[in-house]
């Protein structure tokens, strides 16, 4: 069978995706998932150096106690648009529609995702919400936070507070549809002898987070729509001058916001198995762990949203319960972190830029975990809470953890979705220099927190003013770290070698597809007969799986 | 400047050790993950000839193994935590309660003696302080890094916040949740003075009333005694209203067949949002003195009501 699927690509009698019609229209009107998928790519990319724009910014401002450029207002805002831009409309879409999108319905051997014009419309639904957002950003922003706290957002702040939340409602029906289209694809579009424990860890973890973002989603939706209504309208929900409670908002929101948490980093967790295993030549360390991992994470995470508000005002039972729930999260994640180096040993392990992004996300997300014990305790909470501490915590899993995973997703997957070569060299430059750059930005934050200094402050006392200096130094490494790919990538996409249909001889289905994959994604249906992950043992490790696979197929003839 | 980060409570303390066993352990986690990751890396890489064995057959018996040690270890955590958290909570006898007013961008602090002072609070060592605090806009919240405290201030319900400063000395007070345009400049200071320097700052800073007093005058001068009666004012118009006389800490049957405990939250929802709560018998004819009195005199009302016995 695979035999014939590898004789099928060196054929090229079907044009790939990427030539199948050239107009402007053939993109914007594709149903095929792949070019939905490089869409996708092009606008989540281009809010990212948005939301770093405002950072850097940010951390240029902190480099003086007094503020080194912009005014409270203004660095309000800053840290406004950043946090909407980045959450909304970089990590809660990056992983799933992009990556997500491309390699889901290649790594299950169907021909396309059970919805494809739901899918298109997903990304109407998630540019008009970006087009929102950035029309408020444009006529002078709003000072809420990302957060939109109540009494705050509705009866204080100036701004286009509502604008915004309506461009963060329409990104959420995005990504209840293209959560909801994953599903079906999962339970109805595998290809034969594609069982639930032949699933490569990555669709798992997609599955998940869909169930995730399906579920938690319409939460975020309501409060939004509550909160506009009472700045609007000034209906009574939140605000105790109008007979609210402020504090609903905040269960509303965390509801949503604490499993948006997961929503982000499990497809990372998905990615960074892929890498590890492929680069390792061996199968993951405990499959079905890993898998039921990201099940309980996503299960249990609807428990723990009440951690963001021990300081809020909260009954101290409601405190104690949900300290432990958080205890309990942290599990699941450790026998990730456990399976990973498993994975590792024993292994043969090749260190190509995807897997020094692996490695990298590895360490930073077990900084970012072991960091969240300190503010999953109670007592010690209370003192890190609103802190720095906090900022340093959540970006060591958003950015060192997430969006290094999704790096290495792009480079790992980057052969099959152009059919080129990137630079090596240039691919693991970057990769370390994220690394260095990510620890000296966000490390300081954690004694700057431990030392007091509260969030989203524009000025601050001068003996902060050292670490600020650093973390500052940090953020233009990490800038210039995270610009790199833009050249490198975007020279291969043009000049880079061809890179042939598996050039990290990884075992997964989407491997045995041309790269680019054909329109249709492979040319005769695949039927799968083997477990996932089947790399060789330890003596046949000198062949290639194809070597191999010929030899099991004249066997079986 | 050095970073300076004191422990002015014996709470702070006790704190610090949980911070100590935290680091420990992330420490610990840190060292082995990073250890295994180079070392795998180096002894696993590609061509190295280092002889592999057979692949592990029984995996489960690691997974479970490592789960079991990680949930025991981190529920330890979390109940020192939640231990420290819930004693530091609980009421003390014999506390200092002082108001604390939070508005966009000021704190406001009055003692009960009627001292007021602005992003200031100067209180006495080894006595247990309470804090009584809301808010007059939106959510605030009130930070004390040198007692390893925070609690947010809310508009419309009374939040406490208790400590006992055990170090004299000139702490920090951040306003710790985002609050609007000069959310940074909220900030001020913690005093904490030995009890005869606290009894001068008392009488250098000596208010010519006390805050009941206050109240009980403006009880007269908001017209609540036009129905109202309470310490030896009004009572006589034509409208019924409940006597407040000892109303404090007792049961209030309301119109809905419950009873609630008159106490500081009550009172000031009744002076609010009269609708909410209707005691038995009565007509609901109050207006709400939403807009019209503000927290400050509200905090001056509730202890004037206090200060005429009941209950607590």
């Amino acid at each position: 069978m695979s035999a014939v699927l590898e004789r099928g690509t060196s054929v090229q009698s079907h044009p790939s995706y990427l030539t199948d019609g050239t107009t402007l229209r053939s993109w914007l009107l594709t149903t095929d998932h792949k070019r939905i998928a490089l869409l996708y790519a092009a606008s989540i990319t281009l809010f990212f150096f948005v939301g770093g724009a405002a950072a850097a910014l940010m951390r240029w401002n902190l480099i003086s106690p007094t503020g080194a450029i912009v005014e409270h207002d203004t660095y309000n805002r800053l840290f406004t648009i950043h946090g909407v831009v980045m959450v909304w409309f970089f990590l809660v879409p990056a992983a799933p529609t992009v990556l997500g999108n491309f390699v889901l319905p290649l790594m299950i051997g169907a021909r396309d995702l059970a919805f494809p014009k739901l899918n298109l419309a997903s990304w109407y639904m998630f540019m008009s919400g970006g087009v929102l957002v950035s029309w408020a950003l444009f006529r002078g922003g709003l000072e809420t936070g990302w957060t939109f706290y109540t009494p705050l957002s509705t009866d204080y702040a100036r701004g286009y507070v509502s604008l915004a939340a309506f461009g963060i409602i329409l990104s959420g029906y995005s990504s209840i549809a293209t959560g909801l289209n994953f599903i079906v694809t999962i339970h109805k579009l595998r290809a034969p002898g594609m069982t639930w424990f032949r699933m490569p860890v990555f669709c798992w973890s997609l599955y998940s987070t869909s169930v995730l973002n399906v579920l938690a989603t319409p939460v975020l939706t309501m409060a939004m729509l509550l909160l506009a209504a009472e700045r609007i309208l000034h209906v009574g929900v939140f605000d105790p001058n109008l007979g609210g409670d402020p504090l609903l908002f905040q269960h509303l929101f965390w509801f949503y916001s604490h499993p948006a948490v997961y929503i982000m980093v499990l497809p990372g967790f998905g990615i960074v198995t892929e890498i590890i295993t492929a680069f390792s030549r061996k199968r993951v360390f405990g499959y079905q762990f890993v898998i039921w991992a990201s099940i309980s994470i996503a299960v249990i995470g609807f428990f723990v949203w009440v951690h963001h508000m021990f300081v809020a005002g909260v009954s101290v039972y409601s405190g104690v319960v949900f300290s432990l729930l958080s205890y309990i999260i942290a599990v699941p994640s450790a026998i990730k972190v456990f399976n990973w180096l498993g994975t590792m040993h024993n292994g043969f392990i090749r260190f190509d830029a995807p897997m020094i992004y692996a490695v990298g996300f590895v360490g930073l997300f077990t900084i970012g975990g072991v960091t969240g014990l300190w503010i999953a305790s109670l007592a010690t909470d209370v003192a890190l809470h609103d802190t720095y501490f906090v900022v340093a915590h959540f970006h060591f899993i958003m950015v060192g953890g997430m969006v290094t995973a999704f790096l290495g997703g792009i480079h790992f997957w980057w052969p099959k979705i152009t059919g080129r070569l990137y630079s090596e060299t240039w691919g693991r430059l970057a990769a370390a220099l994220i690394f260095f750059g990510f620890i000296l930005t966000f490390f300081p934050q954690f004694i700057l927190g431990f030392f007091g200094m509260p969030r989203r402050y524009g000025t601050y006392p001068a003996q902060f003013q050292v670490l600020n200096v650093l973390s500052s130094a940090g953020a233009t490494i990490l800038a210039v770290a995270y610009l790199m790919p833009l050249f490198y990538l975007g020279w291969s996409l043009f000049r880079g070698e061809r890179a042939g249909p598996n050039p990290w001889d990884a075992s997964g289905l989407e491997w045995r597809t041309a790269s680019p994959p054909p329109k249709e994604n492979f040319h005769e249906s695949p039927v799968v007969t083997w477990e996932a992950y089947d790399y060789p043992p330890p003596e046949k490790q000198q062949y290639s799986l194809s070597e191999l696979r010929e030899k099991t197929d004249r066997r079986h003839v | 400047m050095s970073l300076t980060l004191p422990a002015a409570s014996a709470h702070a303390t006790e704190v610090d050790y949980l911070f100590a066993a935290l680091f420990a352990v992330s420490a610990a986690v840190l060292g082995l993950v990073f250890f295994l990751m180079i070392e795998f890396s180096i002894r696993f890489r590609r061509n190295s000839g280092v002889d592999r064995g057979q692949p592990l057959r029984r995996s489960w018996r690691f997974e479970t193994a490592w789960t079991a040690a990680t949930l025991v270890g981190f529920l330890g955590l979390g109940i020192w935590g939640a231990d420290l958290y819930v004693r530091e909570l609980k009421a003390k006898p014999g506390a200092l309660t002082i108001d604390v007013v939070a508005k966009q961008w000021m704190w406001k602090v009055e003692h009960p003696e009627g001292q007021r002072e602005i992003n200031e609070l100067h209180i006495p060592v080894n006595r247990p302080v309470q804090l009584r605090m809301t808010s007059e806009d939106v959510i605030h919240d009130f930070g004390l890094p040198a007692f390893r405290l925070k609690h947010d201030v809310l508009p419309g319900r009374y939040e406490t916040l208790s400590f006992t400063p055990d170090r004299i000395g000139t702490y920090q007070l951040y306003c710790n949740q985002f609050c609007g345009i000069d959310h940074a400049n909220m900030i001020g200071t913690v005093t904490v003075l030995s009890q005869p320097d606290y009894e001068r700052w008392l009488a250098a800073n000596g208010a010519a009333e006390t805050l009941a007093a206050q109240g009980s005058r403006l009880f007269v001068s908001y017209g609540c005694s036009g129905c109202h009666r309470a310490g030896g004012h009004g009572g006589e118009g034509n409208v019924r209203a409940p006597p407040l006389d000892g109303v404090y800490g007792s049961p209030v049957p309301l119109s809905d067949g419950t009873t609630i405990i008159a106490d500081d939250q009550y009172l000031q929802d009744s002076i609010l949002m009269p609708k909410k709560q209707i005691v038995a018998s009565y007509d609901p004819v109050m207006p709400s003195f939403a807009g019209v009195i503000g927290e400050e005199d509200i905090v001056k009302l509730v202890e004037f009501i206090k200060s005429l016995g009941g209950k607590s």
